[in-house]
């Protein structure tokens, strides 16, 4: 191995390949960099913040920054984990997540990544807006009271199914959010498939399939039999 | 004319250019009064992009409506200094008239009356616009009149021709302001002198932009000129950002009325540098009425072969643009405005890459504020080391001062780098000032012991905001109203400012109503120190500026607010009881939570 390809993960040392990102170094190594909106089958978004580390003293995104041989970078410190933790904070109270009665629960993304922090409480004052659900279509149900804004679905269907059903759109808390490429607005009235990449991509429980209800019970889930930290080759190469 | 036939003719003027979408939705709507569904839907299918993503630009921008508006659609300026003006009595009296709620359409569909963001009228307010028409100096008199005008449905056009005047009020001159040039003097000293040499001069000149950030415009320039147009229309751009949105900022719409053939000639003197052939300015929406006026002068520069094919004899090639912004401060981010150039939302690209080398359609581009680019003239025509004498060793030449709030003369103030504040203050008869919100509400809040300090990059630099607070005013809501500004503005991409600046302005609310402690002061200093380092954006890392600054240097301001200087509930039982209340129709005693705690605490 070239010994100059290594960068410092607390403390630890991870081999890159140039034009590797610190995420996509350290997930190959098989070292968990929290996050929500990276995938490593598409290009980084950077909105989630959750990957965000400290390089010589700055912070950045550990899904945007490239690796460089002998950076010192700063991951699971208290101060990081600690500003992970409002930030998953700042999820829960924008969206409305109820995770006893959610499909999702078990394999849900943003839930696990509470619990590897321990987020212990929402914190802030919930906001409980008024998000939509759309039942149209024959085979999925859409929740955007879950969304979390990570734009894979987008991506998804954008660059595997090359659809473009959905494209993120609207200003700021009470406007942004993803938007569905029909007139009337429902997901009915687009080709959206349930074989789509994007039909399986939903991190959290916005995009479900119907009639799938509760097929592995509650305790015996992916996150419930351990925790995500320890599913980081998953998403190696 | 039926409306497929005017909103096909508008996307064919635009060549069914997805790109041109910002313009051609504009335009549409101009002319429809709103974006309907079946217009969304007829305009993605023309230029061949995912319905979505026409849908998603279209509710991205204030300006934009996808909801039928009102056939008058009134929007007063609310940035702090028209709050001081009184704008919201003046709001107020207009809904009461009207017999309207702010931000709802009337029943008939007739009018609409809400705040905006600054509409950079910060010397003349308070002001509004009328169906993106800017009107200034509003009175309880025009309001009554303005009322009646709707009333009886009187076209925009034909109100009083007065109240659409907007003056420079330049009080105070220097290098920039009292030029000498005539068209193409600059111009043709730097086609004499060639791009090389050209780009010399301004690296000698130390130039740094305007905008605030104080990069070095040589470097800027070289960057994008030393790097490859890719693709299969490789390029370079220059763009011209004129979307001043920092609230109390409004030099560059006055260099705009007044000085746009500087502002055109820096343009294409940074063309002939980076080897553009092409410059786009960025006319923010609320300057919507420069349009006219700003086409006619490219077309004037364009007769006297300034612009164009073999300009002044030579071999370059350069024309210009202009794209209009539909309300969106974000846009004012040099990669957030590229986006918006090319018809998406303005959402801040990951960066690096950087605009000089992947901007406008991936292809090498220079973005420069205004008033950076009417300054490169002063160094065509006179030279660097000329230039280099204004101002201080680290930040040469002049800087304009929109001055506003407390003073007797707002307006424009033209001063060599290194002024000190106070000197400001004298100059626009400001006494008894507490503090002056330098830079706009992402810069800094200056207190009256910091008033020897010099506006220049080394100690204040500065986009151009100067807002003065006279002792009377409450530095407290003032920090306030830049909490909402920032809360409207976010673009909501990244999470520390989508969700962050909405927590902070609902603190800032809740010490308002005087449920505060001071654990919500810790709450806001760790919100700012959250967002400041985890940010996508230069709004998400200063949105909290004006409430850290103010809670350091105006303490007192917050905390004779703080019901309790120990600990008070987030929850608000009586508030709580609010719509029970309204429900049951009851508003008695008992009906009130602090009421039955009184009577027990009593019994």
């Amino acid at each position: 191995m070239n010994q100059t390809n290594t960068f410092q993960l607390d403390g630890e040392e991870i081999p890159f390949t140039p034009g590797q990102t610190i995420i996509q170094a350290a997930t190959a190594h098989g070292t968990y960099i929290p996050h929500l909106c990276w995938h490593p089958d598409f290009s980084p978004y950077g909105s989630c913040k959750l990957c965000t580390v400290k390089v010589t003293g700055r912070f950045g995104s550990s899904c945007t920054i490239e690796a460089q041989a002998g950076m010192e970078v700063e991951n699971r410190t208290a101060e990081l984990d600690d500003k992970r933790r409002t930030l998953l904070q700042m999820f829960f109270v924008e969206g409305n997540h109820f995770c006893p009665s959610c499909e999702k629960s078990g394999g849900c993304t943003l839930q696990a990544t509470a619990y590897e922090l321990k987020m212990m409480s929402p914190h802030f004052d919930m906001f409980y807006p008024d998000r939509p659900v759309d039942a149209s279509h024959p085979d999925i149900l859409l929740d955007f009271n879950r969304c979390i804004m990570c734009g894979l679905c987008v991506a998804a269907s954008r660059e595997i199914d090359g659809k473009n059903v959905f494209a993120m759109g609207g200003r700021g808390l009470l406007g942004r959010r993803v938007h569905i490429s029909s007139e009337s607005g429902k997901l009915a009235d687009t080709d959206f498939a349930v074989t789509d990449r994007a039909a399986s991509i939903c991190p959290v429980g916005v995009i479900l399939r119907k009639r799938k209800g509760f097929a592995v019970p509650i305790g015996e889930r992916k996150y419930d039999l351990a925790p995500i930290s320890e599913h980081v080759t998953e998403k190696a190469p | 004319m039926s409306d497929t036939d005017k909103i096909d003719a508008v996307i064919d003027h635009h060549r069914r250019d997805g790109t041109r979408l910002m313009q051609i939705l504009r335009e549409i709507q101009e002319q429809l009064g709103w974006l309907s569904p079946a217009t969304l839907t007829r305009v993605a299918e023309a230029v061949g992009w995912p319905r979505a993503m026409v849908s998603g630009t279209a509710s991205f921008y204030s300006f934009f409506h996808t909801r039928p508006r009102g056939k008058y659609c009134v929007l007063w300026s609310d940035n702090i200094t028209d709050r001081m003006l009184g704008n919201a009595d003046l709001m107020d009296a207009m809904c009461k008239k009207l017999w309207l709620e702010p931000g709802r359409v009337s029943e008939d569909g007739l009018v609409s009356v809400n705040t905006t963001s600054c509409t950079g009228m910060g010397d003349q307010g308070p002001a509004l616009l009328v169906n993106y028409r800017a009107i200034t100096r509003m009175t309880p008199s025009r309001v009554g009149e303005m009322v009646g005008l709707i009333r009886n449905q009187t076209p925009v056009a034909e109100w009083p021709a007065e109240w659409f005047a907007v003056d420079d009020n330049i009080r105070r001159k220097d290098i920039l302001l009292a030029h000498d040039l005539v068209p193409g003097q600059a111009l043709s000293a730097a086609l004499e002198r060639g791009p090389e040499k050209m780009l010399a001069e301004i690296k000698g000149a130390r130039l740094r932009g305007r905008g605030g950030a104080g990069f070095s415009t040589g470097l800027k320039w070289e960057a994008c000129r030393n790097a490859d147009g890719s693709g299969a229309n490789p390029a370079h751009y220059v763009v011209c950002n004129a979307d001043e949105g920092e609230p109390g900022t409004f030099k560059d719409r006055v260099l705009l009325t007044s000085y746009a053939d500087l502002v055109f000639e820096g343009m294409s003197i940074a063309g002939l540098v980076v080897g553009a052939k092409k410059g786009l300015l960025y006319l923010r929406g609320e300057y919507r009425y420069l349009l006219e006026p700003l086409e006619s002068a490219l077309a004037a520069r364009r007769e006297a072969n300034l612009l164009g094919k073999n300009i002044l004899g030579s071999d370059f090639e350069f024309d210009i643009e202009i794209h209009l912004g539909a309300g969106a401060y974000i846009c004012g981010e040099e990669s957030a405005l590229i986006e918006s150039l090319e018809g998406k939302p303005g959402r801040p690209r990951i960066r690096p890459p950087f605009p000089v080398t992947n901007g406008y359609l991936a292809q090498p581009t220079t973005v420069n504020n205004v008033e950076t680019l009417a300054a490169s003239c002063l160094i065509a025509a006179h030279g660097s080391e000329w230039y280099a004498q204004h101002g201080t060793d680290k930040s040469t030449g002049t800087k304009l001062l929109s001055v506003s709030g407390d003073c007797e003369r707002p307006g424009i103030y033209e001063y060599p780098y290194g002024v000190t504040v106070r000197q400001v203050l004298e100059d626009c008869g400001a006494t008894d000032s507490q503090a002056v919100q330098n830079s706009g509400p992402s810069g800094v809040c200056v207190a009256e012991a910091e008033f020897g300090r010099r506006i220049a990059f080394e100690d204040l630099p500065t986009a151009g905001a100067f807002m003065v607070f006279d002792e009377t005013r409450d530095m407290f809501e003032v920090a306030r109203n830049f909490a909402h500004f920032f809360a409207h503005e976010s673009c909501g991409f990244c999470t520390p400012c989508r969700v962050g600046t909405t927590l902070v302005r609902n603190m800032m609310d809740k010490i308002a109503r005087q449920h505060g402690s001071p654990y919500d002061i810790d709450e806001l200093f760790k919100l700012h120190r959250l967002m400041q380092g985890a940010s996508h954006c230069g709004l998400g890392n200063s949105a909290c500026n004006p409430v850290f600054d103010t809670l350091n240097k105006f303490r007192p301001a917050y905390e004779r607010r703080l019901q309790s200087l120990d600990y008070e509930p987030a929850f608000d039982l009586d508030a709580a009881l609010s719509q029970a209340r309204q429900m049951t129709g009851r508003d008695d005693a008992a009906a009130h939570f602090a009421a039955n705690s009184q009577d027990e605490a009593k019994a």
